[in-house]
């Protein structure tokens, strides 16, 4: 057990997570198809793209929640399908969009539950288990919500404890489908900021969905545009973005100008209204 | 990464084992409740027993033949089914409301004990073959219910909403067919359904008996080591797979081993309605979720063990357990839901 | 401006989930005539066949001596009346449970109002040795009134009020003391048992005009009310939170839609007995077929109740002619398994 531990962080903590092939599905649809996708070790990948253009789905099929119908998701060159759940489980950890939380259970309990794959049939609960949903509670600021029911929590709380339990999981790789939703803007800051910190310090591979395309160009190292099942480009965002793609992805106008803060591909969007050569501001002061 | 203590994992630690303690602590009160009131229907009767007389008896320690008489023959297998039934009926009405997801979701209102109920009451009114028919149709029909409810459930997985809903559809069914056979019977013959539909701990046959309390002996301690488990499946499909636990499969095993747990126990005591409804939520609202499975055993436990006792010794006439089941349980639970959640725990 | 308007509407209707208010509007009017021409049947299947003029003239001009104008004025309308009337509150007491609770389990049997109206009538029947059928309608109409008081009472205990899971332990704690009650009575008494064995398959026969004339005005009071809630469950559907935040009362909502069902289960369970299936099963059938609008979600059940009650009945009486077979009993053998098909075919809005 400790061997294997500490193989683990022999190896620079960098696992790598591909899908060759892969097509994905539910019912007679196929949302996904005869993809080749690989999450970069080491930086932080954001998948992009109008509702229901297949983000979700490729999220869930590289945590093998769904069958591939055709094509494998390969964890360190091996199907997930082919390896032990659990040992899946320690390296790939998930924040799913819709998690349920259970009647009559409190917050640092729910967080233990991240701990499920490092126990086993008799290696219960240890100083290490302690030790990572501590870190997990601080880390989310969730640490005074500790004793509460959940159910007793904001909505924006109990993101943030969901996604405390995605941590005390403790994987290399961690993927996140919109993890920022329910969040005021300054938790959303923090909580990518926080992810930020994860993979520059600790090493981890972070891929997410995100709706918010400015916090998805400035966080993302790797950026992943899909549309209709297909990815659109990929790369670094100020590489790959551009007016045009954004247009072809989401079908809006716009345009994208650096991020006065951080440099990154920022889109303004433009609208039937409020467009400045048109409307003076003395006729419309509402227009901003 | 070394671990380094920190206030926070020191409070963290702090915290998870006042918690155990607290769990512990109840479960074992829990434990000695059940233990006490065991012994404590086997004193009483037409004739008294002292607590020693008793427990030298049942655990074979003294050798008194008329001691023994009334406790091994008379008294033993009427607490020992209501011990056993108990049990499982306890943590079967939990498992099935965790994994669920729904506090109405136990095994009585999502068809199975419906199953039970017609295959019994068919086999009273239709063939007259005692007891024993009784029991194994009880058991058959509880385990084919549920089994229709999985298969036609079924559509590229289970889901907990369409399980409770051809649940409910199939109870229905059982409900009709078991009301229309009754009101065609005879009253007598009717009167002996709807006695067996109540259920009673005093009319389980030794084979049944022993059955059930091999199946808790085995099933029951399979459910806690599985309850870790359960305790990722209730967080949804989707984070339970994340964690490393094969959903589906996990899933048939819970299922299945409740099913089981309720199968037998309606062959040994009939459908004791409401105990593995009420069980649970007073087990979760006790010492939280996720201790909850051996908490919600011997709750189970207490209200069949109380309801027999009051059944059999505190009414002018003596009545069959299932009468009381209701009564003994749902006032604690009441009394739980108008005072537990004061403090925001009521759900 | 209209202009404007006229394209955000346009963009808003296809959503996916939501059907088109054209479609379920035509889908109503279906069912309305659908219901009619049950009730007609209803009317005219039986022993002695009957057509539409000897319906007409035993209103109009009423001839005692005809035994098919008395059958008519005395028996068959009044049956098909209460047919009407009791699917009608059960379904829709049923749709305004499960919207409250947000439960797709919760009906008037698991709320306590069965147990309730059980226990009032077995308890009667034990303290005063037998008791007249219209006193019975009373004290089963009580029961239900209390056993829903008490469930109430129960879960609105602390600061969040009734919430749903609340709401939902107490209706079955309460049911589970009234159901020892009433099995304690039933298993020292026989009278109890009889009388009892054949009010919980649920039966319309015997007993129609003075139990439609005992119980008419509340089932109308009651289906009126909740006829008029979809926009309250629609907010409730959201979560409390939410539905707060959009400005609802949702105590005031939650205590309307209370007293409401007390009316509607308390009056139609007096009247005919548990029939469980109605209220459990119909909301999911109208929730099949018009996804997730209470707005339409109430309506629906409002004619599918009925339609399938009264047809019910009907099949009771032409399948065993000339005996009959209680509603109850054919409901779950015949709507069950039709339901479960339903279930396995669709993919159901979640409540």
């Amino acid at each position: 057990m400790t061997d294997r531990t500490s193989d683990r962080l022999q190896d620079d903590r960098t696992h790598d997570l591909r899908a060759e092939d892969l097509t994905l599905g539910y019912a007679d649809t196929d949302v996904v198809s005869h993809l080749d996708v690989q999450v970069p070790p080491g930086q932080v990948t954001v998948i992009v793209g109008a509702n229901a253009c297949g983000k979700s789905t490729l999220l869930r099929g590289l945590a093998r929640l769904l069958k591939p119908r055709t094509g494998t998701v390969l964890l360190d060159g091996t199907s997930v399908h082919d390896q032990r759940p659990t040992d899946v489980a320690r390296v790939v950890g998930l924040l799913p969009q819709t998690p349920v939380a259970p009647d009559g259970i409190t917050v640092a309990d729910l967080v233990g539950r991240g701990r499920y794959p490092h126990q086993g049939w008799f290696r219960r609960w240890s100083a290490e288990d302690d030790a990572a949903v501590a870190q997990a509670l601080e880390a989310t600021g969730t640490a005074e919500l500790a004793d509460r029911q959940i159910t007793a929590l904001s909505g924006g709380q109990r993101q943030r404890v969901w996604v405390a339990m995605a941590l005390a999981q403790d994987t290399d790789l961690l993927l996140l489908d919109e993890p920022t939703t329910y969040l005021d803007i300054n938790h959303q800051v923090e909580l990518l900021d926080l992810l930020t910190d994860l993979n520059r310090e600790h090493g981890k591979t972070i891929a997410m969905v995100l709706h918010d395309l400015n916090l998805a160009f400035r966080y993302a190292d790797h950026i992943i545009a899909m549309k209709h099942g297909a990815i659109v480009t990929q790369g670094r965002p100020a590489d790959v973005i551009d007016a045009d793609v954004v247009e072809d992805v989401f079908g809006l106008a716009c345009q994208v100008v650096p991020d006065p803060v951080s440099g990154t591909p920022l889109v303004v969007p433009r609208s039937r209204h409020h467009v400045r050569a048109l409307t003076s501001e003395a006729e419309s002061p509402a227009a901003v | 990464m070394s671990i380094v203590e920190t206030p926070l994992r020191r409070a963290v630690r702090a915290q998870r084992r006042a918690h155990r303690a607290r769990t512990t602590t109840i479960t074992l009160v829990l434990v000695a409740v059940t233990f006490a009131l065991f012994v404590g229907t086997m004193m009483i009767g037409s004739y008294v027993l002292s607590p020693w007389e008793v427990i030298g008896s049942a655990f074979r320690l003294t050798d008194d033949p008329s001691v023994d008489f009334i406790v091994l023959d008379l008294r033993l297998p009427t607490a020992a089914t209501a011990l056993g039934s108990g049990l499982a009926l306890g943590v079967a009405g939990l498992v099935f409301q965790r994994l669920l997801a729904n506090p109405l979701a136990s095994p009585d209102f999502v068809g199975i004990s419906g199953g039970a109920s017609l295959f019994a009451v068919s086999a009273i009114l239709f063939t007259g073959w005692g007891a024993v028919t009784t029991s194994a149709m009880a058991l058959l029909g509880a385990l084919l219910a549920s089994i229709a409810i999985y298969l036609l459930a079924w559509r590229g997985g289970i889901t907990g909403y369409r399980f409770i809903l051809v649940g409910i559809g199939l109870s229905q069914l059982f409900t009709a067919l078991t009301g229309y056979v009754i009101a065609r019977a005879d009253l007598n013959d009717a009167r002996e359904a709807m006695t067996w539909l109540v259920g009673s701990v005093g009319s389980a046959g030794p084979f049944e008996l022993r059955t059930l309390l091999v199946a808790v002996a085995v099933l029951l301690p399979v459910a806690f080591v599985l309850s870790r488990r359960l305790g990722a499946l209730e967080l949804g499909d989707d984070a339970a797979s994340a964690l490393g636990v094969r959903v589906e499969r996990s899933r048939l095993g819970l299922l299945a081993l409740s099913v089981v747990l309720v199968a037998l126990a309606t062959a040994a005591a009939g459908p004791l309605s409401f105990v593995a409804l009420i069980a649970g939520p007073i087990a979760v609202r006790l010492v939280g979720n996720a201790a909850s499975l051996p908490a919600a055993a011997f709750v189970g436990a207490i209200i069949v063990l109380t309801a027999d006792l009051v059944a059999q010794h505190a009414l002018p006439v003596a009545l069959p357990t299932g009468v009381v089941t209701g009564a003994v349980g749902a006032p604690y639970l009441i009394w739980l839901l108008a005072t537990v959640n004061r403090e925001g725990r009521g759900g | 401006m209209t202009a404007t308007v006229q394209r955000l509407q346009h963009v808003e209707a296809p959503t996916p989930r939501h059907r088109s208010t054209v479609g379920l509007g035509l889908g109503a009017l279906v069912l309305l005539g659908v219901l009619a021409v049950v009730m007609f049947v209803s009317i005219t299947i039986g022993a002695r066949g009957v057509g539409l003029h000897t319906i007409w003239t035993a209103f109009t001009d009423y001839d005692p001596s005809s035994a098919e104008q008395t059958v008519i004025r005395e028996l068959r309308v009044p049956r098909t009346l209460l047919g009407l009337l009791v699917g009608a509150g059960l379904g829709l007491a049923g749709a305004l449970l499960q919207g409250v609770t947000r439960n797709p389990l919760a009906d008037p049997g698991i709320m306590g109002i069965n147990m309730g109206a059980a226990a009032g009538i077995v308890v009667a029947v034990m303290l005063f040795d037998g008791i007249s059928q219209s006193t019975s309608v009373w004290v089963g109409f009580a029961g239900a009134g209390v056993a829903t008081v008490v469930v109430y009472g129960v879960a609105s205990f602390g600061r969040e009020g009734a919430t749903p899971v609340k709401l939902a332990l107490a209706g079955a704690a309460v049911s589970a003391s009234l159901y020892s009650v009433t099995t304690g009575v039933t298993m020292s008494d026989l009278q109890a048992l009889n009388e009892l064995r054949f009010w919980q398959v649920g039966s319309l026969s015997g007993r129609y005009l003075p139990v439609l004339s005992q119980t008419w005005p509340f089932l109308v009071a009651g289906i009126a009310v909740a006829l008029l809630m979809g926009r309250s469950l629609n907010g409730l559907a959201l979560g409390d939170d939410l539905a707060v935040a959009l400005g609802q009362r949702v105590r005031l909502t939650r205590v309307v839609v209370f007293v409401t069902v007390a009316l509607l289960g308390g009056a139609a369970t007096a009247a005919c007995g548990p029939i469980v299936f109605v209220g459990l099963v119909v909301p999911h059938i109208a929730r099949a077929l018009c996804g997730p609008d209470y707005r339409w979600i109430l309506p629906y059940t409002f004619l599918l109740s009925p339609i399938i009650l009264l047809c019910a009945d009907v099949l009771g009486r032409v399948l065993v002619s000339p005996s009959e077979l209680q509603v109850g009993v054919v409901l779950g053998v015949v709507g069950a398994p039709a339901f479960i098909l339903l279930v396995r075919r669709k993919d159901l809005a979640q409540l």
